[in-house]
């Protein structure tokens, strides 16, 4: 006997269910489809195409009117249903249409969600589902102007690329720090919105919308921190929403979506639900694999047959032409989990798998996707890769390779093939050129050949020529990496980041083919420090990337409290200063108060969530930050020199504050020492700091790379110079070559140990304008670091390092 | 509606919002048992372990987080999130606690409370 099968909703999942109920063709059904969009089945997922102009509505239709014809299959369109009667199984559409059923399927769909911004009911703000949101951009971008997209998820960037093809002025406005963060990595995010930009989309991330303009049509966007963008249309694509409105008057069982079991049956035996609307084992699904599979589920369970869907891996690509981006599975970092990362810097690619007892078990790739599907089988095979590893992340064409020694792979290489991917160099000529010229170092090979001379990922490629050619006359040179992040050398890293103008921490990350998503403990703090002395007023410091006590602006003791060390100007003080660090002291009972080695007063055992009101009194009375935290100038010690000291050559105590005032602030590779001494007998010990002035009669005598740490030792003496200016103007020279020069965490000592004196006398003594671009680079960076961190804080900058997240009494705590 | 609360089951304890932890951060519980350090991963996953760092009782709540770790800021030992285990060279562990994000929302659950409300 033929039986009713009614369908609420025509979207792509019931579709599908006919699809495979005819194709099996063992199935007696009279089919009625209610569909609420006044038109056909067609692919919602190419809606985005159709918005870019590469295809037209006819291209992605599904289903046409005959199809259904041919079926015998009524589709109500224009008719949504309105109410669903459980105990007499029958179906009521708006206008009154209505139907009975034997069997139901419920494919709602699901509702974009639009958050309550004033301003969201107004013309011109849409989101993005359905063909009608195409035509009404497709209407506004005929006019060009500005369009606002809320939401940098996959159908978010979609929509800004298909308004950017139709010649709008596209913002792509994001609340999280990352573009398609739930699909994508940083590292990934970062190299997705380089792409956007580079196509003219600008792109706003941690951006907090605060409210839409307008009278009656859109005009504007307004955000939380004020800036204001002009808007002729604003899409809001920020998420979806199961449609669950008919289920839950049909009192079905719902949460999220409509609930279903293994069998896509409801609460209620004689209804399925497929599709958007579903909610699955807790799980909600918005892409379209799964949605077939849910469809060919209830097809078979229609033909008689049993079947069941247990839920499904996804996995998800970007359909904007050109930017190559795919993602499936899990690829938060774990311990118990390995990730193996390719990054191509020329190509602009990167790779991450993320491996888990053998398995794949998530992948995201950027720039070359190619390989997505092939990784994505073995994720969901759970196939064992212990075997494959080495070569896995080269893809489908590079599996089943034999693994070889590094030296007899290169020595395979065609004479063609292109081992400097920078500056286009081949195997042929790099070997060429070893032998006409006797090569013997990487060095040589890049002098020669422009080989490794840009980015240095293939350094290792060259050292594996040269030692095919040179046998083992040729040891390779172990240059320290940076840390296991990286084979780079800071000297390499330092030299990139200039010679490739890199910006961020992403940016080198990617540029450099850092083998690690995040970094580690050692490189992040280091190139946040390079980033920040190369380009002062550019690089946004990373917090995260610091210190504690960098980032407290404070130093942390073996309890977990925290010091405090006011700047006092070349060691001295007043009563005025005194009275006030006193009362500071006994306002917030510090234990203890001691005097340094640098000449200043120490306020020892700070709790943390006291920092900030500490520094507003000592603020109040006019003291700063001493930096005794920081890698940077810590002190200028000095003696009393000619204002009260019978043996004083000159004011050693006036020249020191001006060095401490010009010079604090400023970040530097490691702590920096300063003292000044007003005569030979060098009562400010400045012969074992990191930069000392020792006056004599005639002028002063510029020292430098003393230390009394760990080791001590004795300054070197760099020269004598004449006037206050021209210690002022060396001083600065060295400690800004220092900083552009030396590796994180080398204190001067160790940089000169590794450069030489004669480098630095040729440099800054005998190369006077050489000394004053030094001096002046110096200037223009202290221009963005002289800020008084404390100052910033007391006002409640970067509160929540201070305070605990929550404090939970024991009366709270559940019995 | 249910609210948050009815989710989680009265097990759990509403420590405040996953926006008020810097990615790749963390910040500090203040507990009767101990100290707790809430630690948000670049990609916005929440771990909860004691804030003391086995070695020399250092705050791990003021190390720099990196992947699924946080080195301590006092001599750089390096304890991996998920399970409390220091990683590398040295050997220690400490205490985890579950925490759920309901919504941006999390919850901690607490010692002895240890029925999962699930």
């Amino acid at each position: 006997m033929t039986e009713q099968l009614v369908i609420i909703g025509n979207g792509m999942a019931p579709g599908r269910v006919l699809e495979e109920l005819f194709e099996a063709g063992n199935a007696d059904y009279q089919v009625t489809i209610f569909n609420a969009e006044p038109r056909v089945n067609y692919d919602r997922i190419m809606l985005s195409p159709v918005l870019s102009g590469e295809k037209q509505f006819d291209d992605i239709v599904i289903h046409s009117d005959e199809w259904y014809a041919a079926r015998g299959v009524t589709l109500h369109k224009g008719k949504p249903v309105i109410d669903i009667s459980r105990e007499r199984r029958i179906v009521t559409a708006l206008d009154g249409t209505a139907a009975c059923y034997d069997k139901l399927i419920i494919a709602t769909g699901s509702t974009p969600f639009v958050p309550p911004i004033p301003g969201h009911d107004l013309d011109g703000v849409i989101t993005y589902r359905d063909l009608d949101d195409v035509d009404t951009m497709l209407e506004v971008a005929a006019n060009g102007g500005h369009a606002v997209v809320i939401g940098g998820g996959l159908l978010g960037l979609e929509a800004a690329a298909g308004l950017t093809e139709r010649g709008m002025n596209v913002t792509v406005l994001h609340l999280a720090p990352s573009l398609m963060e739930r699909q994508l990595d940083v590292a990934a995010g970062y190299l997705l919105e380089q792409a956007l930009i580079d196509r003219g989309i600008e792109v706003i991330t941690n951006a907090n919308t605060k409210q839409i303009h307008g009278d009656v049509g859109v005009s504007g966007v307004e955000l939380e921190d004020g800036q204001r963008l002009e808007a002729d249309i604003v899409v809001i694509a920020v998420g979806i929403r199961p449609n669950i409105t008919l289920a839950e008057g049909a009192e079905l069982e719902t949460n999220r979506g409509v609930i279903v079991d293994d069998a896509m049956v409801t609460s209620d035996p004689n209804i399925f639900a497929v599709g958007e609307c579903v909610e699955h084992r807790g799980q909600c699904y918005g892409l379209v694999a799964p949605l077939y599979e849910m469809a060919r589920v209830i097809a078979r369970q229609l033909g008689g047959e049993d079947a069941s869907y247990t839920g499904s891996s996804v996995s998800t690509k970007l359909k904007v032409t050109g930017i190559d981006v795919y993602s499936a599975g899990d690829f938060a970092e774990d311990e118990n989990r390995e990730e193996i990362v390719l990054r191509d810097a020329a190509k602009r690619t990167y790779k991450r798998l993320t491996i888990e007892e053998d398995r794949i078990i998530g992948v995201v790739l950027f720039g070359d996707a190619r390989d997505g599907p092939w990784f994505f089988q073995q994720l969901r095979e759970r196939r064992d890769i212990s075997e494959s590893r080495e070569s896995l992340i080269f893809g489908q064409n590079y599996a089943g390779g034999a693994r070889a020694d590094p030296t007899a792979a290169v020595a395979a290489l065609p004479d063609d093939a292109e081992i400097c991917g920078c500056n286009g160099v081949c195997k042929g000529k790099i070997l060429r050129a070893i032998e006409a010229n006797d090569l013997n170092t990487v060095d040589d090979v890049r002098a020669q050949t422009k080989a490794s001379s840009s980015c240095g990922s293939c350094t290792g490629l060259v050292e594996q020529l040269l030692k095919l050619r040179l046998g083992e006359d040729f040891a390779i040179d172990a240059v320290k990496p940076m840390c296991g992040c990286t084979n780079l050398s800071n000297d390499d890293v330092r030299r990139l980041i200039v010679a490739d103008e890199l910006k961020s921490i992403q940016a080198v990350m990617q540029a450099l083919e850092w083998t690690t998503s995040c970094g580690c403990a050692k490189c992040r703090p280091a190139l946040n420090y390079y980033l920040l002395s190369t380009w002062p007023g550019e690089y946004e410091d990373d917090l995260q990337s610091r210190f504690i006590n960098e980032r407290a602006h404070a130093n942390i003791q073996k309890d977990g409290t925290f010091s405090v060390v006011p700047r006092m100007w070349g060691g001295v003080t007043s009563a005025d200063e005194l009275r006030a660090i006193a009362d500071v002291v006994d306002r917030f009972e510090i234990p203890t108060v001691k005097c340094t080695g640098g000449q200043r007063i120490d306020l020892l055992g700070v709790k943390k969530q006291d920092l900030p009101a500490v520094w507003a009194d000592l603020n109040a009375a006019g003291m700063v930050s001493g930096h005794a935290y920081g890698k940077a100038l810590r002190t200028v010690k000095t003696c009393v020199g000619t204002d009260w000291c019978r043996f004083g050559t000159q004011d050693s105590t006036g020249l020191g504050v001006k060095l401490e005032k010009l010079m604090w602030g400023s970040w530097t590779p490691h702590k920096v020492k300063l003292a000044v001494s007003g005569c030979p007998r060098n009562c400010a010990e400045a012969t074992c700091k990191d930069l000392g002035i020792i006056c004599v009669d005639s002028g002063y005598e510029i020292h430098l790379a003393g230390a009394a740490g760990m080791q001590v030792k004795q300054t070197q003496i760099l020269c004598n110079v004449s006037t206050e200016q021209d210690v002022i103007e060396y001083a600065s020279a060295i400690i800004q070559l220092y900083r552009e020069q030396a590796h994180y965490l080398d204190r001067i000592h160790g940089w000169l140990a590794r450069v030489g004196i004669d480098t630095l006398r040729a440099q800054i003594v005998e190369d006077s304008a050489h000394r004053i671009e030094l001096f002046e680079r110096f200037l223009f960076s202290q221009r963005f670091s002289q800020h008084d961190p404390w100052a910033a804080r007391a006002h409640g900058r970067e509160s929540h390092e201070y305070l605990p997240l929550a404090r939970i009494a024991r009366r709270e705590a559940p019995a | 509606m249910s609210t948050a609360r009815d989710q989680v089951g009265d097990n759990w304890l509403d420590v405040g919002m996953l926006r008020d932890i810097p990615r790749r951060g963390a910040r500090q519980v203040v507990t009767p048992w101990m100290p707790i350090a809430l630690i948000r991963t670049i990609d916005d996953r929440v771990f909860a372990i004691e804030d003391r760092c086995p070695h020399k009782k250092g705050p791990l709540s003021q190390g720099i987080v990196h992947g699924s770790a946080v080195t301590c800021p006092l001599h750089n030992w390096v304890i991996g999130l998920e399970s409390g285990q220091v990683l590398g060279p040295d050997s220690g562990c400490v205490k985890t606690l579950a925490v759920r994000n309901v919504d941006g929302r999390l919850y901690l659950e607490l010692p002895g409370s240890n029925e999962d409300a699930a």
